[in-house]
């Protein structure tokens, strides 16, 4: 008898032991990144952020090790859409990274809903995915595309006392949102809009831009992603102009800043990231960033990486245990992260981050461009001042929000 | 007298495959990759009409999948059409806009018809891209629900696979029809033979109008599925890339063949979604393949399978005669 009380104890003791072991197996995490095409650069440095935050945790999260799938999207709407499916279906991910684009991410997005499958997005920007298009499987780990820009429009009117100013932004939905709400604060204080000018993605050359620009302003907003910066900044100075330039988050991004010379000097920008924000936990970022790749991290380095950093923060809450996809969502949407790259971090109930802007200027510092911080608007939300109702009872910024006067 | 046996078998076994595919291939990833297949083999069969039987290469095709599914989308999402009604107006107004192309591209013929075409295709790109009020601008139109035509159940993989495993059949049952009929003849000679046709008394430019439109037509049921296949549409549809890369899997395949625009929509499909996971540059490897298709089966892959299948046929161990007769033939050809 003794003997079979024995028996049944240690049987019970070995389940109880083996069923954290079972909770154990790994985490599928699908990311999507783009390899190739024109965002290949943006994707490159997705995966080197999102590579240091594995390393890490040495690649271990809340005890579960993570299987990281990897997949090119090729920043084709319809290939995410495959590629979704693949990550989904064929290797069993149980949450997503990714993917890079705004318009992939809306490629993507009634799958996702229908699948009910978490999504972190480290990068794609688009207004409405946390506000108008709501999905109650997706968290952004980035800034909107206004919410850095909603600031830097005050920031002009009220610290520059700049009057007149002219916006020259890329075609695409990313260019119109900054370029709205740069003008809906810029205008509400005091300040007036007199230009807007629309460059395609794909402008070749400038020239043709910076000659219509109306000389009588007192500086030009330059809101530009991807490479454009480079090429607009630099014809802009060969053209000879002298009008200061404030630029959008991506127009000087660290990932294109280095690829820079003198004509990016000075040019005032806003972002919810800079890779020389002075705080310990950044600066160790930055240098384990430096460490590794040699380069300051930017916009994507940061986003993919502070995305893997919800993942483990989320996971850590709920213990690993995500087979309960509610209870992990909501884990999700609870992300607190004291101390990050960009600052501590909580999420409002539409899940996207309430995140400290900087007003940075571009200079020359230990050898290199910085986007170096003058001021921080701390706890910015993605509504600005207007609140949550009262914002989304207007359309998404677009092309055509209120004209230039 | 034994080839159009063997072709029949060898098709008969092609349809039996594609019909049991679903139970052999169980991961619902493949079934929706052989569903993507099929669209892009029905738009690969309407541009092959116009490459392969018309002799006008069309470097626009791309505009009748991203207007009928954007029309799709949008009548049915947003201006409150149901899904028939929406699927028969998109599909009827494409083909009226192919109407228009075909007026307005076949004023001239040969670079001038490929100029025409793409000119026409970037306008709609542009347009798509700009007129964000109507469509989304560039971050495209979403939210369309798959249609239950008949109780069935679209959402399910393998029920759509069948779905528009359906219109590739008869899709391909029109083609064949189309090319014995007298205008698919006909379209032949304005290819082969334009100024004779015209002195036989054909009309030409009708001719080669009415095989336009057809081309459109089919271009826009295309269209239409790829919306309820992506439930979503962006202006990437309209992007010359698309158009390009239907033209890719035309000449792959094999121009002016029933089978050839399948096999080429096989192969880019594949590499761009499947081999496109394990080797980060398949865009190199789509190139490479695509170089060894020109340099040893520069008619494509269906009529040079055919030609090697038939050489080894004639091999002298089988049959003198027939290796005679494959002489003479290869020196005529």
């Amino acid at each position: 008898m003794l003997c079979f009380r024995i028996l049944l104890s240690t049987t019970v003791l070995a389940t109880l032991a083996l069923a954290p072991a079972q909770a154990a197996e790994p985490l599928k995490v699908g990311f999507m990144t783009v390899r190739s095409g024109a965002l290949a650069a943006g994707g490159r440095q997705m995966e080197e952020g999102l590579k240091l935050c594995m390393d890490e945790h040495h690649g271990e999260m809340a005890g579960r090790k993570i299987d990281l799938i990897t997949a090119d999207t090729a920043g084709q709407p319809a290939v995410a859409k495959t590629k979704v499916q693949e990550l989904v279906e064929r290797d069993g991910a149980q949450v997503l990274i990714g993917p890079l684009a705004a318009f992939e991410a809306l490629a993507i997005d009634d799958y996702i809903r229908q699948t009910k499958t978490p999504i972190i997005s480290p990068s794609a920007a688009a207004e409405d995915l946390t506000q108008r298009k709501l999905n109650p499987w997706f968290v952004r780990a980035v800034g909107t595309s206004a919410q850095a820009h909603h600031p830097l429009g005050e920031y002009a009117a009220k610290d520059l006392h700049y009057k007149k100013i002219a916006i020259i932004a890329d075609d695409f939905a990313f260019g119109h949102e900054i370029a709205a709400s740069f003008q809906r604060t810029f205008e509400e204080n005091g300040g007036k809009i007199v230009q807007k000018l629309w460059s395609p993605l794909n402008t070749a050359e400038y020239g043709t831009y910076i000659t219509q620009i109306d000389p009588d302003v007192d500086a030009v907003f330059a809101a530009f992603a991807g490479g454009n910066g480079i090429k607009f900044l630099s014809e802009y100075k060969n053209y000879g102009m002298q009008k200061p330039v404030l630029g959008a988050m991506t127009t000087v991004d660290e990932g294109i800043l280095k690829r820079m010379g003198s004509e990016a000097v000075g040019v005032i920008s806003s972002g919810w990231y800079s890779a020389a924000i002075d705080t310990p936990a950044n600066k160790k970022f930055v240098e384990a960033v430096r460490k590794a790749y040699g380069a300051d991290p930017g916009y994507y380095t940061v986003g993919a990486y502070m995305a893997c950093q919800f993942l483990n923060n989320a996971l850590e809450q709920v213990k690993g245990d995500i087979s309960n996809k509610e209870a992990f969502m909501k884990a999700l949407r609870n992300v607190n992260i004291p101390e990050s790259p960009y600052g501590p971090v909580k999420l409002d109930k539409y899940g996207q981050p309430i995140l400290d802007i900087t007003i940075r200027k571009v200079e020359k510092k230990d050898g290199r461009l910085q986007n170096v911080v003058i001021k921080t608007y701390p706890a910015v939300s993605q509504f600005w001042t207007y609140g949550a109702d009262q914002f989304l009872k207007s359309p998404v910024y677009s092309r055509d929000w209120t004209p230039a006067k | 007298m034994r080839s159009p046996v063997s072709t029949l078998s060898l098709s008969l076994i092609g349809l039996v495959a594609l019909l049991v595919m679903p139970w052999l291939v169980t991961s619902e990833y493949y079934i929706n990759i052989a569903s993507q297949i099929a669209i892009a083999a029905i738009l690969a069969l309407s541009l092959n009409l116009l490459v392969g039987w018309g002799g006008m290469i069309s470097l626009g095709h791309a505009a009748y999948l991203g207007v009928a599914a954007y029309l799709s989308i949008y009548l049915t999402t947003q201006a409150g059409f149901g899904h028939l009604t929406g699927a028969l107006i998109a599909i009827g107004a494409t083909t009226g806009l192919a109407m228009i192309f075909g007026y307005l591209a076949l004023r001239a013929s040969g670079l001038g018809f490929l100029m025409i075409t793409l000119a026409l295709g970037q306008i709609l790109w542009g347009v798509a891209y700009r007129w964000s009020s109507l469509t989304g601008g560039d971050n495209g139109l979403g939210g369309l629900k798959r249609p239950h035509p008949f109780g069935l159940n679209l959402m399910d993989p393998t029920t759509f696979y069948y779905f528009v495993l359906v219109f590739l059949g008869i899709a391909l049952l029109c083609m064949a029809r189309f090319m014995q009929s007298g205008l698919g003849q006909s379209l032949q000679g304005t290819r082969d033979q334009p100024r004779r046709m015209h002195a036989l008394g054909y009309n030409v430019w009708l001719i080669q109008w009415l095989s336009f439109v057809f081309a459109g037509f089919w271009g826009a049921v295309a269209g239409l599925l790829y919306a309820y296949y992506n439930q979503f549409v962006s202006p990437q549809a309209l992007h010359l890339t698309t158009s390009a890369e239907t033209l890719l899997m035309v000449i792959a395949g094999g121009t002016g063949t029933l089978l050839g625009p399948v096999v080429g929509a096989a192969l880019v499909v594949i590499l761009k979604n499947v081999v496109s996971a394990y080797i980060t540059r398949w865009l190199i490897l789509l190139g490479v393949i695509f170089v060894v298709i020109v340099l040893f089966m520069p008619e494509g892959l269906v009529p040079g399978a055919r030609r090697v299948l038939r050489a080894l046929k004639n091999s002298p161990h089988t049959d003198k005669d027939a290796d005679v007769s494959s002489i003479v033939r290869d020196r005529t050809q």
